[in-house]
């Protein structure tokens, strides 16, 4: 039992590495992007939209089409997404809580809009899309992970996206510590002014940090759809976005310790399954727990006053050179 | 030898206040040129120029001989130009080197190793003591301003300018300082370095242009000159300002300072025995170059700031009795009747909220009188009235916000606020900042008439003329310390000039004469 628990905190997990991934690199920024919940929703049904008419007007799906098209939809969603929030953060200075807050509305309102769509259009039962085929291709697992036992089933069993979400965090980690351009990114989200006066191009930055990180992001919606359940169901993904942006501080900003960061949430959001004999009520309980730890992160770290584990200074403000 | 740097009638405009006017200015390699020049004399302006903030309104700037135009901080690297500002510009977080190295692309592979190796090199060859890899939060203000200098030497800047450098250090920090940039002046560098302290003119620079409102005075070779020589180029004529001043009516001491001593966040001491009295019916005025600790003493005084030594000793009108302010609240201070109105840089910064309107910034000193939980509005809104009224604020109404109305008026509410409050003691520190010569005349009036009315009243000016003919007693004050007490109506601008910029380390038997 303790393998397929595993296995499905990997799972679980995955998601919110996306997510976490994405905001970091976006808050390295100094944007505080809280529409990462309705990006991921975007990004989720962008990408069920396109495997959808692939799947649907396609009689013969090629595998790597099957997969290409709705990564691509997925990046094209989140991207115009990033896109909203930096126009109207970095280039009209917005206030970024409201903005992202209306971008997780509207975000999560635009994937059910279009879930519910789709289910007209398939004239289903029940309200959700089924994508068995398009979920067959991202399933896909690697041939031997059968052989090796357990191991392979909690290691090895996975589609490429699992794989790919930690590789993105571990590319993003070296990035971020070991580049000019890492560097550069640090120095916009901790002190703007100063970036700017090193000739950096701060809104440069903050664009581009913020719509690669949504891209990052909403690569976990689609995820979640097309490979965690096969199913886009409305409102389904629920409020994981949520839980992506307290693994950013629980990682205290770094992509590396989100990874196991990730597992641990994972295993936390589903242990009520698996803790039997406490009633419906403790099962509540016990999927707070990802948001206690959080907060003792927050206690610990503040606690501890160390420069390094506090979030970029200048998050959540806009900059503009001053006048005088 | 042709100039490293040359400026030819360089003028620059801000709104109605010319800046600078006319000014010409040449470096050569291998030295040391001071600019001296009282606050708002336009150091900072025209280095600012030099090193591509502003642009010059008039005038040419020429390399090497060659005709140059610098648009931004970029163009000003190219023709290695730094300059290390007053304020830092680094990222607390980043150790030195990643601040030494940002913004660069040399097309070199990023390596921080070996950019820590440069830093080092760097160091040693002028005598800098600094370690690559701390970071800046767990610097001193010191290493700070070493991590700026060698920022600049890493991007290959032959001409230095130094914007007050040593506003922020300890005497010994300022000698190693000194000693660097001697180093730097054999290793062929141009250095402009930015003050107002006589002595470290003399000590350092090889000449010394000197700016007055703006204007170019001239230029003298240091070893040719002297003190009292500089001093009359810095302050300039006498201008005649005719403000009423009536003798001071029972003078009666009011506030009693003993032995203040203060340090800020990071640890520098920024009063030092501070010693004086305040009376009643009576102007002080308070002179000293900015940043002497003008703010701290009056912040001290009105309970916002920490006290480590010394006493404040407040005699009450009403009852007689002596109160010490050290053991007080702010707000039991202001219940005393001791009033500050500080007017800041920013002007908004301390006082006014600028986002509310002149009603209900005048409830910000008398919320508390309301009934219950409910506020009680008539009084503020007719006070509001009568300071429009009575001070000729410009504002299209009570309800407009503060933010909206023009510095001057600003002022005016702040003034008058305070004003009205009936205080004991009245501080006013910088009230005429950025006002035009008739709102100024309005506030010296004010003063004027609550000195009548036996308040006793501390003025922090910046301008010598004015506190000359407002004042009835001068205290001036240089890094932290009394350098000398003046009385308003025998007192020369020379004199005070002399005081402001006057070290008393060197003079000791000064200080203690005051003390």
């Amino acid at each position: 039992m303790f393998a397929a628990f595993l296995q499905r905190a990997i799972m679980q997990g995955i998601p919110l590495l996306y997510g976490s991934t994405g905001e970091i690199i976006t808050e390295k920024s100094g944007n505080l992007n809280l529409g990462i919940p309705g990006i991921m929703y975007v990004g989720g049904i962008s990408g069920v939209i396109g495997a959808f008419f692939y799947e649907h007007f396609s009689p013969a799906m090629n595998p790597f089409l099957a997969v290409l098209i709705p990564f691509l939809c997925s990046l094209v969603g989140s991207l115009l997404m990033g896109l909203i929030y930096s126009f109207l953060t970095v280039t009209l200075r917005a206030n970024q809580n409201v903005t992202g807050l209306a971008l997780t509305t509207f975000g999560v309102g635009i994937g059910n809009f279009f879930g519910g769509s789709l289910t007209r259009l398939v004239q289903s039962e029940v309200p959700s899309v089924s994508l068995p085929k398009t979920s067959a291709f991202f399933k896909t697992s690697l041939p031997f992970a059968k052989n090796l036992g357990v191991i392979g089933d909690i290691f090895f069993s996975h589609g490429f996206m699992v794989y790919l979400a930690i590789l993105i965090a571990l590319v993003a980690a070296y990035i971020l510590k070991r580049t000019r351009v890492g560097l550069h990114l640090r120095a916009v989200g901790e002190s703007p002014a100063t970036a700017d006066a090193d000739g950096i191009n701060v809104s440069r930055y903050k664009y581009l940090a913020t719509c690669i990180g949504s891209m990052i992001a909403g690569l976990g919606g689609l995820y979640y759809v097309v490979d965690y359940v096969g199913v886009w169901s409305n409102d389904g993904f629920g409020d994981r976005g949520w839980l992506a942006i307290a693994l950013v501080i629980f990682a205290v900003w770094r992509p590396n310790s989100a990874v196991l960061g990730s597992l641990l949430f994972g295993g936390l959001y589903i242990v009520h399954n698996y803790i039997t004999g406490f009633g419906v009520a403790a099962q509540e309980l016990f999927k707070m727990t990802p948001y206690v730890v959080t907060i003792l992160v927050l206690i610990i770290t503040s606690i501890r006053e160390k420069r390094e584990s506090q979030p970029p200074q200048s998050l959540g403000l806009s900059y503009f050179r001053e006048e005088r | 030898m042709s100039a490293a740097i040359e400026l030819r009638g360089i003028t620059k405009v801000f709104g109605t206040i010319v800046a600078n006017d006319d000014v010409n200015l040449t470096v050569n390699r291998g030295e040391i040129l001071s600019i001296l020049g009282e606050n708002g004399s336009g150091k900072t302006t025209l280095m600012n120029m030099i090193a591509g903030i502003y642009f010059p309104d008039k005038g040419q700037i020429f390399i090497d001989g060659k005709e140059v135009c610098i648009r931004s901080p970029k163009d000003a690297f190219d023709y290695k130009i730094g300059m290390i500002h007053q304020h830092f510009k680094l990222v607390d977080v980043f150790t030195a080197t990643e601040n030494i190295v940002l913004g660069l692309e040399d097309g070199e592979r990023f390596n921080l190793k070996k950019a820590a190796e440069k830093v080092r090199q760097i160091s040693s060859r002028y005598g800098f003591e600094i370690d690559p890899d701390k970071k800046i939060y767990e610097m001193s203000v010191s290493e700070k301003q070493t991590v700026e200098i060698i920022k600049v030497l890493y991007r290959g800047a032959d001409i230095l300018i130094l914007d007050e450098p040593t506003a922020v250090l300890t005497p010994q920090e300022t000698q190693k300082l000194f000693a660097v940039l001697r180093k730097m002046r054999q290793g062929g560098k141009s250095i402009i370095i930015i003050t107002h302290k006589l002595h470290e003119v003399l000590a350092l620079s090889d000449r010394v242009s000197v700016l007055c409102k703006g204007k170019y005075i001239g230029t003298v070779t240091t070893k040719d000159t002297n003190e009292s020589e500089l001093t009359e180029m810095m302050v300039g004529k006498k201008v005649m300002l005719n403000i009423e001043r009536s003798m001071p009516k029972d003078p009666q001491v009011r506030l009693e300072v003993h032995g203040l001593d203060c340090h800020d966040r990071e640890g520098v001491k920024v009063l030092d025995n501070v010693n004086f009295t305040a009376r009643s019916g009576e102007i002080l005025g308070i002179a000293g170059i900015a940043g002497s600790g003008q703010r701290e003493l009056l912040e001290a005084i009105a309970g916002l700031q920490h006290i480590t030594d010394g006493e404040i000793l407040y005699h009450d009108p009403k009852s007689d009795a002596i109160e010490n302010l050290r053991d007080k609240t702010p707000m039991q201070i202001r219940e005393l009747g001791v009033r500050l109105s500080f007017v800041p840089e920013d002007r908004l910064g301390m006082g006014l909220v600028g986002n509310m309107d002149i009603t209900d910034n005048m409830m910000l000193r008398s919320y508390r009188r309301g009934k219950g939980a409910f506020l009680h509005r008539k009084a503020p809104r007719d006070l509001a009235e009568t300071i429009i009224e009575q001070l000729e604020v410009v504002t299209p109404g009570v309800t407009t916000p503060v933010r909206n109305l023009s510095g001057g008026n600003v002022q005016k509410v702040l003034v008058g606020r305070e004003i009205a409050a009936a205080p004991t003691v009245l501080m006013a520190a910088y009230p005429v900042r950025g006002l035009d010569i008739n709102s100024s005349y309005m506030i010296y009036n004010l003063l004027n008439e609550q000195k009548e009315k036996g308040v006793a009243v501390i003025f922090v000016g910046e301008d010598l003329d004015v506190l000359i003919e407002l004042c009835d007693r001068i205290l001036v004050i240089g890094s932290g310390q009394v350098t000398g007490l003046v009385d308003g109506r025998t007192a020369t601008k020379e004199e005070i000039g002399f005081l402001m910029t006057k070290s008393v380390h060197r003079e000791e038997e000064t200080a203690n004469e005051n003390a």
